[in-house]
């Protein structure tokens, strides 16, 4: 690392971003032994909008590596997007990123 | 067990959703939809819990209030859902929209069983002389036909 010559100026992010400070929470999906790989995948599309491609993808990081985050945003969107997940038996949980 | 070569739910061109089952199999959805409903209307059995999970596990007040929230919501869902899958558990033809309930309905059930069974991911044994064998057997089945459902909905997407 070298130490910058002069102060650099950061332009404050401009509108609705992920990294927003009030945009900090993660949606978790976890592995569990009994909701089919299939369900998983088929509820991940339906909820997101996701393509069948990523929705295997999240599916398979749960499977193989036990959890993956599905979504992030507010925490008022990420409580929404728990309760659907909730609605649909997977096991979802919420934290700060 | 029915022929694994025949659909069970099919997705015609019309929207319609054409049901084979036989009555055996009609007769163990209706005795477990009538299961599922007691166990939701007395919300008092472990069995239950992944039916509510934890939302924030590092916060106890946090998630408290998030059950105290969604609790009564999720239950009302699955009871409207409960009498769905009831009204038309000997129906031939389903709207996508039910099927979509009895999906839901069914992998509840799974849930349920599956957490009272204690299965493990790696359960793909069945020994028919062990105590627990007929609810194995109900859970396998669950799976089969919510295989066949997720295959059919997956195809409207």
């Amino acid at each position: 690392m070298t130490a910058p010559l002069a102060p650099i100026v950061v332009d404050d992010p401009v509108g609705d971003t992920d990294l927003s400070i009030d945009s900090p929470w993660v949606v978790i999906v976890w592995n569990d032994p009994i909701n089919l790989m299939s369900y998983v995948t088929f509820v991940l599309q339906k909820l997101f909008g996701f393509s069948s491609d990523k929705a295997t993808k999240l599916m398979l990081d749960v499977h193989e590596k036990g959890k993956a985050v599905v979504s992030n945003g507010s925490r008022e969107k990420a409580e929404l997007d728990v309760f659907r997940l909730h609605e649909h038996g997977l096991w979802a949980t919420m934290q700060q990123d | 067990m029915v022929s694994l070569s025949r659909f069970s739910f099919k997705v015609k061109r019309d929207g319609s959703v054409t049901v084979s089952l036989d009555d055996d199999e009609r007769n163990l959805l209706r005795a477990v939809f009538g299961e599922l409903r007691d166990l939701l209307l007395v919300d008092d059995d472990d069995g239950l819990r992944r039916l509510y999970p934890t939302a924030y596990p590092n916060d106890a007040e946090r998630d408290a209030g998030f059950q105290a929230l969604v609790h009564g919501e999720l239950l009302e869902k699955r009871l409207a859902a409960l009498d769905e899958v009831e009204a038309t558990v000997d129906a031939e033809v389903l709207t996508v929209e039910q099927l979509h309930m009895w999906m839901t309905t069914i992998n509840e059930i799974r849930l349920v069983l599956g957490t009272k069974l204690d299965v493990s991911e790696n359960d793909t044994s069945f020994d028919p002389d062990a105590p627990n064998a007929q609810a194995v057997a109900v859970y396998m089945h669950l799976g089969y036909l919510l295989e066949q459902i997720v295959s059919a909905l997956t195809a409207t997407l």
